[in-house]
C-alpha cells in the first residue's frame, strides 16, 4: 500500500515536471488605447496560433499594455518573473517595444516585436542580440514610395504625418531617400491622431503646389488629410503608408481614396499574388484562418505580424528543443540562437533570412505597391 | 498668407470653436450646480456620434446595452432606497424612466429598423439613447457623494471617464466612423467656400445657446438651477431639490455633448476616445470663464478654436502645445485679478 502511495507521489511529481516542460510564450499587445486598431487583430491572431510545437504543449499568456510604455515594461517583467516565459512576443508599437528591450536583454529572454521601427533591431545596440521583429522597416517602404513617385514623374512632394514617433520616423526615412533621389519636399506638416480638423495644414500644402502628397498616418485617422485635400480641390497624386492597410480605412475614406498608392506587405493582396510566389500559400492560409474566426473582410496586415512571429517560433522552437528543456536559461539561449539562424522561412509578409546583423531578415519580396480601386486593394505592376 | 487663407482658417476656427463653446457651457453648468468637474463630458460627444453611425450602419448601438444596464441598476437602487424610507408610492416616475423608457427605446431599435429612417429621426433616436446616460451616471456615481469635496468629485470624474472610454472601445471598436452631412449645400461667400454642414454647426450652437439663455432666465427649472448654483443651502431652504437640480444639469450636459458629437461627425472621423481631447479644449475655454461665466467661456471657446486653426497653419507640430499653454497665462491673470479665498473645506 505504502509503495503505491509513494509511486503515486512520484508520478504526481513527474506530472508536475512535465507541466513545467510546457513552452510558455508571453504576448504583450496594445489591445486598448490609441494603438488598439493594431493590437486587437494581433490579439485575435494569437488565439489562432498552434497549441503544440515540436510535440510540446505551448501556453500563450496575453497581456494588454494599453498602448502605454510603462505598462508594457510592467507586463514584460511580470511575464518573465511570475510566468517564467521562454519567449516574449510584442509589443504592438515602437515606443513600447524599445522600452521592453532592456528587460528582455537583462533577463536573457528572446523577444519578437510586432512594431515597425528599424531602431528596435538596430545592430549597433548590444542588447538587440535578444530582439527580433516581424514588420518591415520603414526604409523599405519609403524606398518603394520614392521609386513609384519617380516612375510617375513626380518632382515635388508634400509630407503630412502624425505628430508622434510614427510620423517623425517616416519623415526621417523618407526625406533621406528623397534627398538622395533629387525629389523635392516642399511642405512638411504634422497633425494629431485625434484632430478634428487639418484645415491649416492642408492650406499650407495647397499653397506649395506639390505634384504628390504623402500621408504618414496609421488606420482611419490617415483619411482625414486626404478628405480635406480633396474637399479643397487638390488634384495631385496621393500616397499613404502601410499603416492604413485595413478595411476600416477604406470604409471611412470612401471614394476620396480612389487611386491612392501605398506600399504594403504582400498579405494585404494575398489572393492577387501569382501562384509561383511562395508567400501566397502562407498568406492565404492566414487569411482563411483569421476570416473563419472573425468574419469575412476582417483580416488586416497588423494581425499578420503576430502570425509571422508565430511562424518564426514554430521554426525555431524544434531546433532549441534538441538542446535544452523549456523553462531553463539554456532553452532561452538555444531559442535565441535558433531564431538568429532561421534561413528561407516563408511568412505571410515575405521571406525571412536572419543573421547576427539582421534580426528582421526581409528582402524586397516583403513589400508590394498597392492601389485603391473601387474601394478595394489592388496589386499594381 | 493671403486674405483667402485667413478667411478659411477663421471659418475653421469658428466651427471648432462653436463645438468647444457648447462643451464649455455644459462644463460650467455642471460645475456651478454640482461642483463636479465633468471630465466624462467628451465621452457623450463620442457616444452621440458613434451611436448615430451605428444606427445608420444598421448595427445595434452598444450604448443601448449601457442604457439598459445602467437604468436597471438605477431602478434597483431607487426601489431599495424607497422601500427603506417607506416612500414606495413616489416610485412611479423613477420606474417609468428607468424601466419602461429604455425598454421602449430597445423595442424601437429592434423592431422599427431605424436604418431606413430619415436623418432627423435617426438623430432624435440617437439623442434618446445617449441623453438618459447623463442622469443615470449622476444617480449612481455622484448623488451618493453630493456633499463630498471638489477633489473627491474630481477623482470620481476620472474614474467615470476611464470607465466610459473603456466601454466605448468595447461597444464601437478601435476604428472611427463618419456620418453623412446634414446638407450637401455649398455657398461661395467672397471667394471662400462655406459648406452647409458648417452653417449647421454654427447655427445649431447659436440656437442652443440662445435657448439656454431663455431657459435659465425665464423658466422655473432654469431659475432653480441658477439658485442651486449660487447657494445650495439657500436653494434647499426655498424648497428646491438639489438632487433634482443635479440630475437636470447632467441631463443637459449629456444632451449638449451628444448633440455636439452628432454635429461634427460629418466633418471629421470620430473615435471612441476622440471626445476626451474635444472635451479638454472645452475645459480650457471653461477655465477662461473661471468655471462660472457662460459668455466669457463661450468667447474663450471661439478663441481656442481660432488659436488652434491658425497655429495648425503656422506650426502644425506644436498646435496642441500652443492651445493648452493658453491655460497658463489665463490662470496667472485670474489668480492676480481675483482676491484669494481659502478653499471651502
Amino acid at each position: 500500500m505504502k509503495l503505491k502511495i509513494v509511486a503515486a507521489g512520484i508520478a504526481a511529481l513527474f506530472a508536475v515536471g512535465v507541466a513545467h516542460a510546457d513552452i510558455t510564450v508571453g504576448v504583450v499587445v496594445s489591445a486598448t488605447g490609441p494603438a488598439a486598431s493594431l493590437g486587437i487583430p494581433e490579439k485575435n491572431t494569437v488565439a489562432l496560433l498552434p497549441q503544440t510545437i515540436g510535440g510540446q504543449k505551448v501556453n500563450y499568456i496575453v497581456l494588454d499594455d494599453a498602448s502605454d510604455t510603462t505598462t508594457a515594461v510592467k507586463d514584460i517583467r511580470k511575464l518573465i518573473t511570475e510566468n517564467k516565459v521562454d519567449v516574449v512576443v510584442g509589443s504592438t508599437i515602437t515606443p513600447n517595444s524599445l522600452a521592453m528591450i532592456d528587460v528582455a536583454a537583462e533577463s536573457e529572454t528572446p523577444m519578437v516585436s510586432m512594431a515597425a521601427s528599424a531602431r528596435i533591431v538596430d545592430p549597433g545596440n548590444p542588447k538587440v542580440k535578444w530582439v527580433f521583429k516581424t514588420p518591415q522597416n520603414d526604409i523599405q517602404m519609403s524606398t518603394a514610395i520614392v521609386e513609384s513617385m519617380l516612375n510617375s514623374k513626380v518632382q515635388t512632394v508634400a509630407f503630412i504625418g502624425f505628430s508622434d514617433a510614427y510620423g517623425e520616423g517616416w519623415y526621417q526615412e523618407f526625406s533621406k531617400i528623397a534627398d538622395a533621389r533629387k525629389l523635392k519636399i516642399v511642405a512638411n506638416e504634422r497633425y494629431n491622431r485625434s484632430d478634428t480638423s487639418v484645415t491649416g495644414q492642408v492650406l499650407k500644402i495647397l499653397a506649395a503646389k506639390p505634384d504628390a502628397v504623402l500621408i504618414a498616418g496609421a488606420g482611419t485617422p490617415a483619411a482625414l488629410p486626404q478628405k480635406a485635400l480633396k474637399e479643397k480641390g487638390y488634384g495631385g497624386r496621393f500616397y499613404q503608408t502601410h499603416g492604413v492597410a485595413n478595411m476600416d480605412f477604406l470604409r471611412v475614406c470612401g471614394k476620396d481614396c480612389e487611386g491612392t498608392l501605398l506600399p504594403a506587405g504582400p498579405v494585404l493582396v494575398a489572393a492577387q499574388l501569382p501562384d509561383s510566389n511562395p508567400i501566397k500559400k502562407v498568406a492565404m492560409d492566414y487569411v482563411g484562418k483569421y476570416e473563419a474566426a472573425q468574419g469575412k473582410g476582417s483580416v488586416s496586415t497588423f494581425g499578420a505580424h503576430a502570425w509571422d512571429a508565430g511562424i518564426l517560433l514554430q521554426n525555431a522552437i524544434p531546433v532549441a528543443l534538441k538542446k535544452a528543456q523549456p523553462g531553463t536559461r539554456e532553452f532561452r539561449v538555444a531559442l535565441r540562437d535558433a531564431l538568429e539562424g532561421l534561413k528561407n522561412v516563408t511568412v505571410s509578409h515575405g521571406v525571412v533570412n536572419m543573421s547576427a546583423q539582421d534580426h528582421l531578415g526581409f528582402d524586397q519580396r516583403a513589400r508590394v505597391m498597392v492601389r485603391v480601386e473601387n474601394g478595394a486593394w489592388k496589386l499594381t505592376q | 498668407m493671403d486674405l483667402q487663407i485667413a478667411l478659411l482658417l477663421g471659418q475653421d476656427g469658428i466651427v471648432n470653436g462653436a463645438i468647444y463653446a457648447l462643451l464649455a457651457l455644459a462644463l460650467v453648468l455642471v460645475f456651478a450646480v454640482t461642483r463636479v468637474i465633468f471630465i466624462p463630458q467628451g465621452e457623450f460627444v463620442a457616444f452621440g456620434a458613434l451611436t448615430l453611425a451605428s444606427i445608420q450602419d444598421g448595427k445595434t448601438p452598444g450604448t443601448l446595452w449601457l442604457v439598459l444596464g445602467l437604468s436597471a441598476v438605477v431602478a434597483v437602487v431607487e426601489i431599495v432606497v424607497a422601500a427603506r424610507n417607506g416612500l414606495l408610492r413616489r416610485l412611479a416616475g423613477a420606474l417609468w424612466w428607468n424601466i419602461a423608457y429604455p425598454i421602449a427605446v430597445a423595442g424601437v431599435i429592434f423592431v422599427a429598423e431605424p436604418q431606413s429612417w430619415p436623418l432627423a429621426l435617426q438623430v432624435v433616436l440617437a439623442l434618446g439613447l445617449v441623453v438618459p446616460l447623463g442622469p443615470a451616471v449622476y444617480r449612481l456615481a455622484y448623488q451618493p457623494l453630493a456633499s463630498a469635496s471638489v477633489l473627491v468629485l474630481l477623482i470620481v470624474s476620472v474614474a467615470v471617464h476611464l470607465t466610459l472610454v473603456g466601454l466605448g472601445l468595447l461597444f464601437f471598436g478601435a476604428e472611427g466612423s463618419r456620418t453623412p452631412a446634414f446638407s450637401d449645400a455649398s455657398f461661395d461667400w467672397g471667394g471662400v467656400a462655406v459648406t452647409g454642414q458648417t452653417i449647421w454647426v454654427v447655427g445649431a450652437s447659436a440656437a442652443l445657446m440662445i435657448g439656454l439663455y431663455f431657459f435659465f432666465g425665464r423658466s422655473l427649472w432654469g431659475k432653480a438651477l441658477r439658485a442651486t448654483a449660487i447657494n445650495r443651502v439657500g436653494a434647499r431652504l426655498m424648497g428646491i431639490s438639489t438632487t433634482q437640480a443635479g440630475k437636470l444639469s447632467f441631463l443637459l450636459a449629456a444632451a449638449i455633448g451628444a448633440l455636439s458629437g452628432i454635429l461634427i461627425a460629418p466633418i471629421t472621423t470620430i473615435y471612441y476616445d476622440t471626445g476626451f481631447i474635444i472635451g479638454l479644449k472645452g475645459f480650457v475655454a471653461a477655465i477662461v470663464g473661471g468655471l462660472a461665466s457662460y459668455p466669457v467661456a463661450a468667447a474663450g471657446a471661439i478663441l481656442v478654436g481660432l488659436l488652434e486653426s491658425f497655429s495648425s497653419f503656422w506650426a502644425s507640430a506644436f498646435k496642441e502645445v500652443i492651445v493648452f499653454t493658453l491655460i497658463i497665462p489665463v490662470l496667472v491673470w485670474r489668480s492676480l485679478a481675483s482676491r484669494h479665498v481659502e478653499d471651502e473645506e
